[in-house]
């Protein structure tokens, strides 16, 4: 149990995949502007992190039974594209304010480094399956957390009377450098 | 065999993924009427929200589904009305194309400030403390909350006060709401007289703080031959749909507080 704890914690706070790994930035810029936004895009990050990690791990030992792990990365994008394209046609369905929202950071998912980084890590690091779901389930909470922290810091930005020539992207690149630095602080918290 | 594995591994993962996305997508198809689509084509885009509803295709489905007006697009005025009674086979009614002005000319040159506001750069903030930095209590404050808010780029601020191009106006009003002093009318595009200061104050005190104000003296209201110009709080106000822009107000004004434009 304690090690699932850490697991998750660990993807959360310490090797924040956002902040401290610096994956999955383009969603990370591109949707946090409202809270409502961000939280949906973590929804369906976190969906498809969980999902494709429990598709992948099975699709990885029947790749090594057929000794064919060189395969690994493209048998991956299928899997994780597949789930994409799920969300996509359900949300398109149920939640249609929030699929207009998201835009074409939806699809975007799909190439989203940071959920085929966290099925790859899932290999690399030998995780058992309980132990990658953890891990997956860890990194969306982790980018969710990103996108909130970070929708709620251009909240304030949006208000605040900057130079002009920083208004707009470079004030927005400055405050996601400092948000990064605040997470520094959780480095070296389990080891 | 060595290459027949992989491929028949991709095939079955390919298959799987295929019709499970079909499965889904069946069972998911969200219905669409063309007409919809084809309304959403007919409106600017702008998501101005003047219609009333949150934006052009909120709009649009509900002038299908809901049967609301077809003259409700003020950025699309005349032509997207047209278009949208088309779609929906009914008559077009006319919509007079809008504009917004902004009743204040106390700009930097004729007031004075109170004090140097430093706090978070917004009208409805600055007007918190003191009714806003300037000596006049009701007139723009040009921190640009109207400037915001204007998905067109239409109004800038000149001379610390709003100034709105007609040009690019497309008389949406979402500056008008949003004016905490209650400045920007929304008005036909064809009205060619205004007065340009909404004063609360009485007239002397109006005179020693901007040399645009108002008096409220009553005389263009005692001359308007519509009965369309009357003093309420102390400055004057047009009545757009009585006035006929004949302009007698303009020339009986003594301290030029109604103007031609």
């Amino acid at each position: 149990m304690k090690e699932f704890l850490i697991i998750m914690l660990s993807a959360v706070f310490v090797n924040n995949v956002v902040l401290s790994q610096f994956m999955g930035i383009c969603p990370f810029l591109g949707v946090s502007k409202q809270l409502k936004s961000s939280v949906g895009m973590g929804g369906a990050v976190i969906f498809v992190m969980v999902c494709a990690t429990a598709c992948t791990y099975p699709v990885y030992k029947l790749l090594e039974l057929a000794k064919i792990e060189y395969l690994q990365t493209v048998a991956f994008i299928l899997v994780i594209a597949l789930f994409v394209q799920l969300v996509e046609i359900v949300m398109k369905k149920v939640m249609p304010p929030l699929y207009k929202a998201l835009g074409v950071y939806l699809p975007l998912i799909t190439t989203n480094c940071a959920v085929l980084g966290v099925t790859i890590a899932n290999i690399d690091n030998g995780y058992t399956f309980a132990k990658s779901i953890t891990n997956a389930l860890g990194t969306g909470l982790a980018f969710t957390l990103a996108l909130v922290l970070f929708s709620g810091v251009r909240a304030r930005i949006a208000d605040s009377n900057i130079p002009e020539t920083f208004k707009g992207v470079p004030a927005t690149l400055v405050a996601a450098s400092i948000v990064s630095l605040s997470f520094m602080g959780f480095s070296g918290l389990f080891s | 065999m060595e290459y027949l594995i992989p491929i028949g591994l991709f095939a079955g993962l390919g298959i799987l993924a295929g019709v499970l996305l079909t499965v889904v997508s069946k069972a998911f198809a969200v219905k669409t009427d063309e007409r919809i689509e084809a309304a959403q084509e007919a409106l600017p885009q702008v998501n101005c929200g003047a219609c009333g509803f949150s934006g052009c295709n909120d709009y649009a489905e509900a002038v299908v589904t809901k049967g609301a007006e077809c003259n409700l697009c003020k950025p699309g005025g005349a032509e997207s009305a047209a278009k949208l009674a088309e779609i929906m086979g009914v008559e077009a009614q006319e919509a007079e194309p809008m504009t917004a002005f902004v009743r204040c000319a106390g700009d930097c040159n004729v007031t004075r400030h109170k004090y140097d506001f430093d706090g978070i750069q917004s009208c409805a903030a600055c007007n918190r403390f003191y009714n806003g930095s300037k000596t006049c209590t009701s007139g723009c404050m040009g921190y640009g909350d109207c400037v915001k808010v204007c998905p067109q780029g239409a109004i800038s601020i000149v001379d610390r006060i709003a100034v709105i191009d007609p040009e690019k106006c497309i008389g949406c009003g979402l500056c008008a709401k949003e004016c905490p002093n209650d400045l920007i009318a929304v008005r036909r595009k064809s009205q060619k007289v205004e007065v340009i200061c909404s004063s609360g104050d009485m007239g002397r005190l109006t005179r020693e703080i901007c040399s645009n104000g108002c008096i409220g003296c009553k005389m263009c209201e005692r001359k308007c031959p519509k009965q369309a110009i009357t003093v309420i709080n102390n400055h004057a106000v047009i009545d757009y749909d009585k006035c006929i822009n004949c302009g007698i107000c303009v020339d009986t004004c003594r301290v030029h507080a109604v103007k031609r434009i």
